[in-house]
């Protein structure tokens, strides 16, 4: 579905942010990556859909190169690529439904989308993602009034509405509390399988990757390090990804984690997750 | 360092030496050029008048007294003048102000090297000029009226108005904007979806604060013959009548309080 | 809006209007648009006057290619420097008679009679427009630069004095407390207490205020307050556009080189 081809990202500071790197992701694949911070992984997604211009090397999504193609074709491949942000990044002056509908912008002529006039087939995809992630009561509600939580839901339903092949997620969990985390990186990758959806998952919580995503990929000062099953970082690889520090504990605590953390109280406790899982 | 030893002792000081004698220099400095304006002025100054001046004020007030408010009637037609002035001047002033300021701030102008020193220049010049001047050349220009008031308003307001929106669009979180690009939106759909939510309510916070601005300065471009009630206070002046102009004073007053009242109010509302 | 009953994939939705109650709303649109028409209707513009003056127009524009500065030069510098001295002075005292009036003003430091009548004299030196001021002060002091600084002083007085006391009422109350019960005297308190706490934003006014009285000092000469406005009204009287451009030029240019300073000192002053 995507494919990367020596991509090199160099910033006019002179910082090489990533250093030819060569990227696989078949379709339906949920693969994370991880890495410190400086390591190029928010450079890397934005270099997919370029949010920021790649330097040189390829982008390929399926079968279409995305690098060196003009204006309007760039659109309509963005069109493609649903993006999920760290903080949220919706237009708070915006009620929820307006968000969501900003998904279409692609696929909308300018005074359709001036006017608020989307097609009625968008407005009922809308409704049927809000619902799906529980925020239907919710639609002309202002973003600035959601929780971290809702706000990412809302986030995620903007990048559904685009009917894309591949999501773009960039530490979708970074401002939101370790409930709220999982939730939400459940939330997505239920959603990748049930839509047949790749997803590029930039994330630094490695216990959130290994438990999620069903390959990782460890990237270091724009270098690929690793690449392979969750279950195959060690912490020889992981001392290879960040540097030296003790990681048993890192992984220990990943493995009896899953259910096993306690259920604080959140902004979310009246909307369990099987509720979420259970609608369609 | 701030903190001397001497015999054993820690002086403290406030500011070392260096410092000190810059904050000395600096003040002596300040005084020397007030000093020398003052005496400037001072030599271009009938003191006499200025000693006089009580009695002249005592004498003024004594005419101004008691205002005649029959007069009152002949000011509700240059009253609408004014605000009429200062309505349709800022409405003006938007129309051309909105599209100068996206082209002057550094994340929505299209060139940083080419266009954007013409928009600030446009906003600068627009700004350094008093409306009164402005009404000065386009009476000068187009004849005095009404026409020449709207007009001169307006280009006083454009730099305004320009120069705070376009710092607010510099302000806008990006990131909301970078969200809105990556789903495939259009530039024009940027601007509607990403960036005008984020500066509406500073831009009618900077209107209305304009509007209300111009009003007080609308009342005044009579004098230089741009219409409104400055006109009947400068005739009023001009003959002597204290009496009509007290009640002059007292409109503008009363339409300064309303409209600053009304502008709070509306502010208060969006915010 | 949104439909709860009705069936799935049936809902329509709108923008949510930003006055809910309708009425309201479409009473303030046809209000507008009345007001609206009827200020257009009754602006009386001598449309043949305005269409006469566009040549006139034109040579204005022109005027600015090349300006002339040399012809009226010695009025010229005469004003400008009138006027720059008269900013200097003006601002100065009238910072200087703002401070206290501002303590005054103060909701949180002042007993309540002090505070109502500093808050008048803010109020009454509002109220009018500088031009104004500057008739009844010509009138009262002559004709002169001294008028014209008596004017900038009492506007600056208004415009400095309410902004700072707004700044004071907005400041930390716990340091205010803290230094009182160290057990000082009340100017001690506001030494150390409130000055610290207020001070970059005094500068920041005081130079912003520098700049303004700069821009007003032009027009308080068109009524006889001394300053290039006198100057500037000569000028444009005998249509002699070409100096009234080099006028503008020399305003505009002090205006950014005061901008661009105080824009360096505030930096520098945080």
């Amino acid at each position: 579905m995507l494919r990367l081809d020596g991509l090199v990202k160099q910033y006019p500071t002179g910082d090489l942010a990533l250093k030819g790197v060569d990227l696989d992701v078949p379709k339906g694949q949920v693969m994370a990556l991880i890495g410190p911070s400086g390591a190029g992984k928010s450079t890397l997604i934005r270099c997919v859909n370029r949010l920021v211009e790649p330097s040189s090397g390829h982008v390929f999504l399926g079968g279409q190169e995305i690098t060196g193609i003009g204006k309007g074709a760039l659109r309509r491949a963005r069109r493609r690529m649903g993006m999920i942000f760290q903080e949220y990044a919706l237009v708070e002056r915006l009620s929820v439904m307006e968000n969501v509908l900003s998904g279409r912008l692609g696929y909308v002529s300018f005074w359709r989308s001036y006017f608020r006039k989307f097609p009625q087939s968008d407005i009922d995809e809308a409704f049927r993602l809000l619902e799906r992630v529980g925020l239907d009561h919710m639609v002309d509600k202002r973003a600035d009034e959601l929780s971290g939580g809702q706000r990412q839901r809302v986030g995620i339903c903007r990048a559904l509405i685009q009917d894309p092949q591949l999501l773009l997620v960039d530490e979708p969990t970074a401002s939101l509390d370790p409930k709220t985390s999982r939730q939400i990186m459940r939330l997505i990758c239920e959603l990748c399988a049930e839509r047949d959806l790749a997803a590029v998952i930039n994330i630094h919580d490695v216990m959130l990757a290994q438990m999620f995503a069903q390959r990782i990929v460890g990237l270091r000062l724009g270098e690929i390090v690793y690449d392979g099953p969750p279950d195959g970082l060690t912490p020889d690889v992981l001392t290879e990804i960040y540097g030296e520090e003790d990681w048993e504990a890192t992984i220990q605590k990943d493995e009896d984690g899953e259910e096993g953390e306690p259920d604080d109280h959140h902004d979310d406790a009246e909307r369990p997750d099987e509720r979420m899982a259970g609608l369609t | 360092m701030p903190t001397v030893v001497q015999d054993d002792t820690k002086i403290w000081q406030r500011r070392d030496r260096k410092r000190q004698l810059t904050v000395w220099a600096g003040w002596f400095f300040g005084t020397f050029i007030f000093v020398y304006c003052f005496k400037l002025i001072s030599d271009k100054t009938t003191w006499f008048f200025v000693t006089d001046a009580g009695r002249q004020a005592a004498d003024l007030g004594s005419r101004m007294m008691p205002p005649e408010w029959g007069y009152m009637n002949d000011l509700w037609r240059p009253l609408w003048d004014t605000i009429n002035i200062a309505t349709l001047g800022t409405l003006i002033a938007i129309v051309i102000a909105v599209p100068v300021a996206f082209l002057a701030a550094r994340n929505t102008t299209p060139s940083i090297a080419f266009v954007r020193p013409i928009a600030l220049l446009i906003i600068v010049s627009s700004r350094s000029i008093n409306s009164l001047i402005w009404a000065l050349l386009l009476v000068a220009i187009v004849g005095p009226g009404v026409f020449a008031g709207i007009i001169a308003i307006g280009l006083r307001s454009i730099g305004f108005v320009a120069k705070l929106l376009y710092e607010a669009i510099e302000e806008i979180d990006e990131k909301q904007v970078e969200a809105i690009t990556a789903t495939g939106a259009s530039g024009p759909q940027r601007l509607s979806f990403g960036i005008v939510p984020q500066i509406l309510p500073a831009f009618a916070g900077i209107t209305v604060f304009r509007w209300d601005i111009n009003i007080r300065e609308s009342t005044v471009l009579g004098l230089v013959g741009a219409g409104g009630i400055g006109l009947e206070l400068n005739a009023k002046i001009m003959e002597l009548g204290w009496s009509s102009v007290s009640v002059i004073l007292l409109a503008i007053l009363a339409t300064v309080v309303v409209s600053e009242w009304v502008s709070a109010k509306v502010r208060h509302a969006i915010i | 809006m949104t439909d709860a009953s009705a069936p799935l994939g049936r809902r329509t939705w709108k923008r949510p209007p930003l006055i809910a109650n309708p009425m309201l709303r479409w009473a303030l649109v046809v209000g507008a648009a009345a007001y609206l028409a009827v200020a257009l209707g009754t602006t009386e513009v001598n449309w043949g006057r305005v269409w006469e003056g566009l040549p006139r127009g034109k040579k204005f524009l022109l005027a600015f290619a090349p300006p002339d500065f040399a012809s009226r030069w010695d009025a010229i510098l005469d004003g400008i420097l009138e006027s720059l001295w008269m900013t200097a002075v003006s601002t100065v005292i009238g910072i200087l008679l703002s401070v206290p009036i501002a303590l005054g003003a103060a909701r949180n430091i002042a007993p309540l009679p002090v505070y109502y009548f500093c808050r008048a004299i803010i109020a009454g030196s509002r109220s009018f427009q500088e031009v104004i001021l500057a008739i009844f002060f010509v009138k009262l002091f002559g004709f002169g630069p001294f008028a014209g600084v008596v004017t900038l002083s009492v506007a600056t007085i208004g415009f400095f004095a309410k902004l700072l006391a707004e700044d004071i009422e907005d400041m930390d109350p716990t340091q205010a407390e803290a230094v009182r019960a160290t057990g000082g005297g009340w100017f001690q308190w506001l030494n150390y207490a409130i000055q610290p706490q207020v001070l970059p934003r005094f500068i920041g006014l005081s130079l912003y205020r520098l700049d303004i009285n700069f821009r007003e000092s032009a027009i308080v000469g068109i009524v006889g307050g001394g300053g290039i406005g006198a100057t500037l009204n000569t000028a444009f009287d005998r249509y002699e556009f070409d100096s009234a451009a080099a006028i503008l030029i020399i305003i505009i240019a002090i205006v950014m080189c005061v901008e661009y300073t105080s824009g360096y000192v505030r930096k520098w002053v945080q």
